[in-house]
């Protein structure tokens, strides 16, 4: 159990206080794929290393399985930092050594022998699926092989928590989907809890299970994937999960229109016949967009109704009847 | 010219010379290097100093520390090197006992060359992508590990140019040695070729000089090339896929 309890960071700056992080509050539970998604500058990078004390929180605690490592030691910290391992946009490996003696390092560093690290990280290697460029150097590799091969090195010293400070942003979209299915893959395999650092909601969708929404240094939502995607409370929310809603509602010269949500299940029932067929109502679909999360089906409409007052009300309404579908007035659409 | 060359007189120096430049030669790498590996003993950690005791570094020490090393650095690589030699002279005596002959300059080299390696040293490794060394720290290596481990090794060609640099440096600034009683080519050039109008020993000293230059230059240049795993590496890569078409 990663939490992390009333965390704040200020950095001191030229230009004066910056508070990067406001009494961030979280419990990550053993076996998560937990996602923290926010825009560039919402203190994603500072809570990430605030979690292995890369960043010491000015307040608050990280406790790891009930451990305060904010009153560790510098000695107890490198010991514990060998259960949270990281791996990073920039792969960030040793140019100067070969793949095996990359994921050998971390082994080297905590006394392990020569033979035995050599042989743990050949499995590693194979592991992720490079059980060939044991002798390659970082130079010769993909960014994508690269990326196996920090997880393979952050693997190495067996750790209990795995951080991925957006671990996928310079890869392309092939090799992103490659790179979460293999640390999916590791986190059902080896249980490893896997923290995903992001600020691409199609990473999330992919493959966490709950996420945090982290806005201006708050945390402004926590969730389920699932619940946050069929409910946004937040505006920065919102915009993750619409992120083209804004600019959909600028062009439309319709008097009312509804966004209507999926929550899974009944998405692909053929809503907008049915409403044709069962009201006779012809409403205009201005915007759409659905996407698969788990296994089921999410997704949201931006519906323009008809200008009659009552045959809007008849098509909310009908809307609404339906199971695993919500819909909501747009209310300010008009550009 | 072979009227020059059966003249007796040049005969007898060319002579003198032969005896006498293989020796000056032999002195002139001896002092070199002696000063390059007393240099990089003082220099090296000084320079990983200022890097890793910076704010922000691997191993922050304390602002003003750090201030007088910088200065101290400053301070020495300022002084031109002919004024430090004289400037040393007590402290050649204090170490050697004496503060003249070929020994003695290697005192003043030292002196004047190690605040410069260190700052090579520091360039050097400055090159480092922090992304990196912060690796290395989450992974939970110590200060001195990353040192050791990390940051000498992936910047191990840049560190190799560097001395290179530094060697040739303090090959050059040898040369001056003539001037407190120290031997090698450049004393020969000053003492003989200069001083005793023998030009032909100035000429010889001079080239032998630009040629020492030139085979440091090349070995330095080849190693810090052969040993970056991102140039080698890659252009393997190159040869193994074109045979492999």
């Amino acid at each position: 159990m990663v939490e992390l309890k009333h965390i704040s960071k200020t950095f001191q700056t030229n230009n004066g206080e910056l508070q990067a992080l406001k009494d961030v509050n979280l419990k990550i539970p053993d076996g998560e794929i937990y996602g923290i998604i926010g825009m560039s500058g919402a203190g994603k990078s500072t809570l990430v290393r605030c979690i292995n004390m890369l960043e010491k929180p000015t307040e608050g605690e990280v406790l790891i399985n009930g451990r305060n490592l904010c009153t560790m030691s510098e000695k107890e910290l490198r010991q514990q930092r060998r259960d949270i391992t990281m791996i990073f946009q920039q792969f960030n490996l040793l140019m100067q050594r070969s793949c095996l003696k990359n994921v050998c390092f971390p082994m080297e560093i905590s006394g392990v022998s020569k033979t035995t690290a050599a042989k743990r990280a050949q499995e590693l290697l194979e592991l992720v699926g490079l059980p060939d460029k044991a002798d390659a150097y970082p130079a010769q590799l993909s960014g994508g092989q690269k990326q196996r091969v920090a997880i393979a090195r952050a693997l190495a010293t067996n750790p209990k928590v795995l951080l991925c400070d957006e671990a996928t942003s310079a890869l392309d979209p092939n090799t992103t989907h490659a790179i979460l299915q293999l640390i999916s893959d590791i986190n059902k395999r080896l249980g490893i809890t896997a923290i995903i650092i992001t600020h691409q909601m199609s990473v999330i969708e992919e493959i966490c299970s709950h996420v945090a929404i982290l806005d201006a240094g708050r945390v402004v939502e926590e969730g389920s994937v699932k619940e946050i995607f069929a409910n946004p409370q937040t505006d920065a929310a919102k915009r993750l999960v619409f992120p083209n809603s804004a600019t959909y509602a600028e062009h439309l010269k319709t008097n009312r229109v509804i966004r209507v949500v999926f929550n899974g299940g009944t998405s692909y029932e053929p809503l907008i016949a049915s409403l044709a067929i069962d009201c006779g109502i012809k409403a205009n679909i201005l915007g759409a967009e659905t996407k698969n999360v788990n296994g089921q089906a999410f997704g949201y409409m931006l519906l323009g109704l008809p200008e009659s007052e009552t045959e809007a009300n008849k098509a909310l309404a009908y809307i609404r009847s339906r199971d695993g579908v919500s819909a909501e007035e747009v209310p300010d659409y008009h550009a | 010219m072979l009227d020059l060359l059966q003249n007796p007189e040049i005969q007898r120096l060319l002579l003198l010379t032969e005896d006498g430049l293989l020796f000056a030669i032999w002195e002139t790498i001896y002092v070199t290097v002696l000063s390059t590996f007393f240099s990089y003993l003082i220099g090296l950690p000084l320079g990983v100093l200022v890097v890793v005791g910076e704010p922000g570094g691997v191993l922050p020490l304390p602002k003003p520390l750090m201030s007088v090393l910088n200065v101290v650095i400053n301070l020495l690589r300022s002084v031109p090197f002919l004024i430090l030699m004289v400037l040393v002279i007590p402290l050649s005596r204090l170490i050697l006992g004496t503060s003249i002959g070929t020994v003695a300059t290697i005192i003043p080299l030292i002196v004047a060359a190690f605040p410069f390696v260190a700052r090579l040293v520091e360039a050097s490794l400055r090159e480092i992508d922090s992304g990196v060394v912060e690796a290395a720290q989450a992974m939970g290596c110590s200060p001195f590990q990353i040192i050791r481990k990390v940051m000498i090794p992936e910047s191990l060609p840049s560190l190799i140019t560097g001395f290179t640099t530094a060697f040739i440096t303090i090959l050059s600034y040898g040369a001056m040695a003539g001037a407190i009683g120290g031997g090698g080519l450049g004393a020969m050039a000053l003492n003989l070729g200069y001083q005793r109008r023998m030009i032909l020993i100035l000429w010889v000293a001079v080239i032998v000089l630009v040629i020492l230059v030139q085979i440091f230059q090349t070995i330095g240049t080849h190693l810090s090339i052969s040993l970056d795993r991102r140039l080698t590496a890659t252009k393997k890569k190159g040869k193994k896929r074109s045979s492999d078409r």
